[in-house]
C-alpha cells in the first residue's frame, strides 16, 4: 500500500505548512548570492561556448577537435540544464532582468521555450506523474508504468528508449505536438498536426542552420571536421540530459499515480505527490552543476521556482521532513539510478501485471483508460 | 577630426554593422551578439547604451554625483532631458530617471547624474552609498520634451528646487560654454544652503559672468540666500523684473511647482513655462483585506473593478485570455508586466513594490489600483 494512501489529512497539512515555511524563508533570502550565481555561470556558459566553436575551427588537429566538442558539449549542457531549464522555470524571474527571465529566455535547444513552458513547466510540473496528463511519462513513445495500457510497439521500448536518448532535442521539441495522437491513436488531424508544428519548425530550422550549415560553413575546407564536432556536442548533450531525466522520474520505486487523485488535491497532497514522484541521486558539486541540479529531483519538484543552487542545503530538511512522516526520499548513485530506470524500461516491454498492493489505484486508470483514453489524452 | 579618430570612427561603424548583421545573429542564435560581447567586457553592447562609472562624488551631504562613460551607443542628450539608469540591486534591477547635469559641451564624452538621497529612497540610497568606480549600469537613451532650444530663446529664466536643480544646470552649464551673450536668471530654492547642490560653482558662474543673476532661497534660512522662504510670486515680482519676457525652465518639487505655474496662469504666458516633474505623487497604499480600486488591462482597453480575487480570475471574468497553467504559482505562464500599483503575494503575503515589473496573476491579488500590460 503506498504512503499516499495511509497519511491523514492532518499530516498532509502538515507537510504542507511545513514545505511552505521553507518556501517562504527561501524566497525572502533571494538575492544578491543568486544573482552573483546565475550571471557567472552565464559567463562561464559563454565562455566554454566561444571556446568551444574556436577549437572546432581547428578541428583537423584531433587534440583541439576533441577539446572543442568537450567544450561545446559542456556548454550546450550548462545552457539546457543549470541556465535554461531553471530560468524558463522563473527561478530568476524576481531579478527584473529582461534577459534573464522565463518569459524571454531561449536556450541552444531546438525546442521553443512557449511549448517547453507548456508540456514541463505545466503539464509535467503541475501533473507529476499522473498518468495521462504527465506527458513525460514515457513521452509518448515509451511505456514506463505497469499502468500505461501495453500495445505491441512497446515490445521495442528499449530501442525506442535510446531513440529517443539519441535525438532527445528533437524529441523535446515536438513534445507538445503529442505526434502519438496523429500517429497511433488517430485524434488529432494532419492540419492540426501542420499548425502546431510551424513555430517548433521556425526555431528548430534555426538551430540546424546554425550548428550543421553556417559554423561549419565558416571553416571553408575544415567544415567536415566543424560539422562532426557540432554532431557530437549535440548528441553528448542529448544523451546527458535525458539519462538525467530519466533519472529524475524513472527508477523503479517511484509512483505513479491515477488521474483521480487531482480531484481536490490539496497543497499537502501536492507536495507529497511530488516527492514520491521523484527520485535524486548523488554526486560532487560539479555533478550537480552539469544536471542542472536535477540530481535535487525531489527539491526541484517541491520548489520549482528557486534557485535550483539551493537545493543542494535544502536536502537536509527536506529529508528530515521525509523521515518524519515515512515517506521515502529515493536517492542512490548516477549509476545505481541508471541502472534502475534501465530496468524498468526493459520490463515494461513486457505486458507486465501490476502490482497487487497498487489494484485499487489501478482498478480505477484502467476504467478511465478504457472508457475514456482518447479525451482524456486531447485534454492533457 | 585627425585621420585616426576618423579610422577609428569608421572601424566602429564597420564593426557594429557587423554585430547587427544577419549572420551575426543566426551564429549567435537565441542569445543574441550582445550576450557574448559582455562576457568580455561588461560595457560591450551592439545596442544597449552601457556606461562604466569614472567618479563617484558628494557635493553634500546626502546627494551622490556620478560620472558615467557612456559606450559608443549612446547618442547624446539635449540639456533638459532625462536618462533611465538601471542598477542591481542585491540581485534585482531597478529603474530610475535622471537628467544628466553636465553642459552639452563636455569634452571627455562623459556625463554627470546627480542624486539626492531621500530617506525613503530605495534606489537613490544605493547610488550613494552603493556604487563605486569601475562599476556598470545601464541607460537608455536620453528622452523628455523638457529641454533647451535648438535656437537659444533670447532671455533665460531657470527655476529649480531641491534636485530639481539637475536639468537646469546642464542648461546653465551648456549656455555659459556657448557664450551664450542673452540674460540668465537662475532661482533655485532648497531647505539650507548646505543642502544645495552645486552651490559653489553656481556662485563661480554668477561672479564670471555679467549676464548671470543667482537668487537663492533656503525655507529653513532667512539671510543665506538672496530671497528666503519657499516660493511666492514676490520674489518674482520684486527680484526678477521682465520674467514674463523670459523662456522659463522649471523643475522642482510638486508643490512648488505648482505655485509657479499658478502665476505663470495667471499672468496668462503658460506657453513660456516649461516645465519637468521629477517625482511622482506618490500613492496611497491600501493595506486592509478589503478589495479596493481598479484592475486596469491596458492593452486589451478593458477596467474593472477590483473584486479581491487573484489577478488572472479576474482578467478572466473580464473576458479576457491571458496565457495561464497551473493557478498555483509555479508554472509561470501567466506571468506578465505590471506597469504600475502594487500586488499581494497569496503565497508569502509579501506586497510588491509600485514599479514596472513582471508578476505571476495566479498568485496575485491587487493592493489598490493596478495596471497590467494585458
Amino acid at each position: 500500500m503506498s504512503i499516499y494512501s495511509t497519511l491523514t489529512p492532518e499530516q498532509f497539512d502538515a507537510i504542507g505548512q511545513e514545505l511552505d515555511a521553507i518556501r517562504n524563508r527561501e524566497i525572502a533570502d533571494l538575492g544578491e548570492k543568486d544573482e552573483k550565481y546565475i550571471r557567472n555561470l552565464i559567463k562561464r556558459q559563454r565562455q566554454l561556448e566561444v571556446a568551444g566553436r574556436g577549437l572546432l575551427f581547428a578541428g583537423f588537429l584531433p587534440p583541439a577537435w576533441l577539446a572543442g566538442v568537450a567544450c561545446l558539449s559542456a556548454a550546450k549542457i550548462l545552457d539546457n540544464m543549470e541556465i535554461g531549464h531553471n530560468v524558463m522555470h522563473g527561478q530568476y524571474d524576481w531579478m527584473g532582468d529582461k534577459e534573464i527571465n522565463s518569459r524571454k529566455f531561449d536556450w541552444d535547444n531546438t525546442c521553443t521555450n512557449t511549448a517547453w513552458k507548456h508540456t514541463h513547466n505545466f503539464e509535467h510540473h503541475t501533473f507529476t506523474n499522473v498518468l495521462d496528463k504527465d506527458h513525460d511519462i514515457g513521452y509518448g513513445i515509451l511505456r514506463m508504468s505497469e499502468d500505461q495500457e501495453w500495445e505491441p510497439r512497446f515490445i521495442l521500448n528499449p530501442i525506442l528508449a535510446v531513440i529517443l536518448s539519441t535525438f532527445f532535442q528533437h524529441f523535446v521539441a515536438v513534445q507538445s505536438l503529442k505526434l502519438e495522437d496523429y500517429l497511433i491513436y488517430k485524434t488529432k488531424t494532419k492540419e492540426e498536426l501542420k499548425a502546431e508544428f510551424k513555430p517548433t519548425w521556425k526555431k528548430m530550422r534555426k538551430q540546424l542552420v546554425k550548428d550543421y550549415l553556417l559554423f561549419p560553413a565558416l571553416a571553408g575546407p575544415f567544415f567536415p571536421f566543424v560539422f562532426a564536432g557540432n554532431v557530437a556536442a549535440n548528441l553528448a548533450r542529448n544523451l546527458w540530459s535525458s539519462q538525467v531525466i530519466f533519472n529524475g522520474h524513472f527508477p523503479e520505486e517511484v509512483e505513479q499515480f491515477p488521474e483521480s487523485v487531482l480531484e481536490d488535491e490539496s497543497r499537502g497532497h501536492w507536495y507529497v505527490r511530488q516527492m514520491l514522484g521523484s527520485a535524486n541521486f548523488e554526486g560532487g558539486r560539479l555533478m550537480h552543476i552539469m544536471s542542472g541540479n536535477l540530481s535535487f529531483q525531489i527539491e526541484h519538484h517541491l520548489f520549482p521556482d528557486i534557485p535550483a543552487h539551493r537545493y543542494a542545503a535544502l536536502s537536509p530538511e527536506v529529508k528530515a521532513i521525509c523521515e518524519k512522516y515515512g515517506l521515502p526520499y529515493n536517492t542512490g548513485s548516477f549509476m545505481k539510478q541508471s541502472l534502475s530506470v534501465w530496468k524498468r524500461i526493459f520490463k515494461m516491454a513486457l505486458p507486465g501485471k501490476a502490482k497487487p498492493s497498487d489494484k485499487g489505484l489501478r482498478g480505477k486508470v484502467v476504467a478511465l483508460m478504457g472508457e475514456s483514453q482518447s479525451d482524456s489524452r486531447k485534454a492533457a | 577630426m585627425s585621420a585616426t579618430t576618423q579610422t577609428s570612427s569608421r572601424f566602429q561603424q564597420g564593426l557594429s554593422r557587423l554585430l547587427q548583421s544577419r549572420v551575426a545573429e543566426v551564429l549567435s542564435y537565441p542569445h543574441g551578439v550582445d550576450r557574448y560581447l559582455e562576457v568580455f567586457n561588461p560595457v560591450w553592447s551592439a545596442t544597449e547604451v552601457r556606461a562604466r562609472v569614472e567618479a563617484v562624488q558628494h557635493l553634500t551631504a546626502d546627494s551622490v554625483t556620478l560620472t558615467l562613460k557612456p559606450n559608443a551607443n549612446w547618442e547624446g542628450f539635449v540639456p533638459g532631458q532625462f536618462v533611465q539608469l538601471t542598477v542591481s540591486i542585491n540581485g534585482k534591477l531597478h529603474t530610475r530617471c535622471y537628467s544628466p547635469a553636465n553642459s552639452l559641451h563636455r569634452k571627455d564624452g562623459t556625463i554627470e547624474l546627480t542624486a539626492k538621497a531621500h530617506a525613503d529612497g530605495f534606489v537613490s540610497r544605493y547610488l550613494r552609498e552603493g556604487v563605486r568606480i569601475g562599476d556598470v549600469v545601464t541607460l537608455s537613451q536620453a528622452g523628455g520634451e523638457f529641454a533647451l532650444p535648438e535656437l537659444r530663446p533670447e532671455r533665460v529664466l531657470l527655476i529649480s528646487g531641491g534636485s530639481g536643480i539637475t536639468p537646469v544646470m546642464s542648461m546653465l552649464r551648456t549656455l555659459c560654454d556657448e557664450g551664450f551673450k542673452g540674460d540668465i536668471t537662475f532661482l533655485h530654492y532648497a531647505n539650507r544652503a548646505e543642502d544645495m547642490i552645486y552651490a559653489g560653482e553656481v556662485a563661480e558662474i554668477a561672479k564670471r559672468f555679467d549676464n548671470v543673476t543667482v537668487l537663492r532661497a533656503f525655507a529653513d534660512e532667512q539671510d543665506g540666500g538672496e530671497l528666503s522662504g519657499l516660493f511666492s510670486s514676490e520674489h518674482l515680482f520684486n527680484s526678477v523684473p521682465g520674467f514674463a519676457q523670459a523662456t522659463t525652465f522649471l523643475c522642482g518639487p510638486p508643490p512648488m511647482m505648482a505655485a509657479v505655474e499658478k502665476v505663470w496662469e495667471e499672468q496668462g504666458i503658460s506657453d513660456r513655462l516649461h516645465k519637468e516633474q521629477f517625482t511622482l505623487a506618490t500613492a496611497v497604499v491600501d493595506d486592509s483585506e478589503s478589495a479596493e480600486g481598479e484592475v486596469r488591462f491596458a492593452r486589451s482597453e478593458t477596467l474593472v473593478t477590483n473584486d479581491g480575487n487573484n489577478l488572472l480570475e479576474q482578467a478572466e471574468a473580464a473576458g479576457l485570455t491571458p496565457e495561464s497553467g497551473c493557478r498555483m504559482g509555479i508554472c509561470y505562464s501567466c506571468t506578465c508586466k505590471k506597469t504600475a500599483g502594487k500586488v499581494r503575494d497569496l503565497r508569502t503575503g509579501e506586497i510588491s513594490s509600485g514599479d514596472e515589473e513582471d508578476i505571476q496573476l495566479c498568485v496575485s491579488v491587487p493592493v489598490g489600483t493596478v495596471t497590467l500590460d494585458i
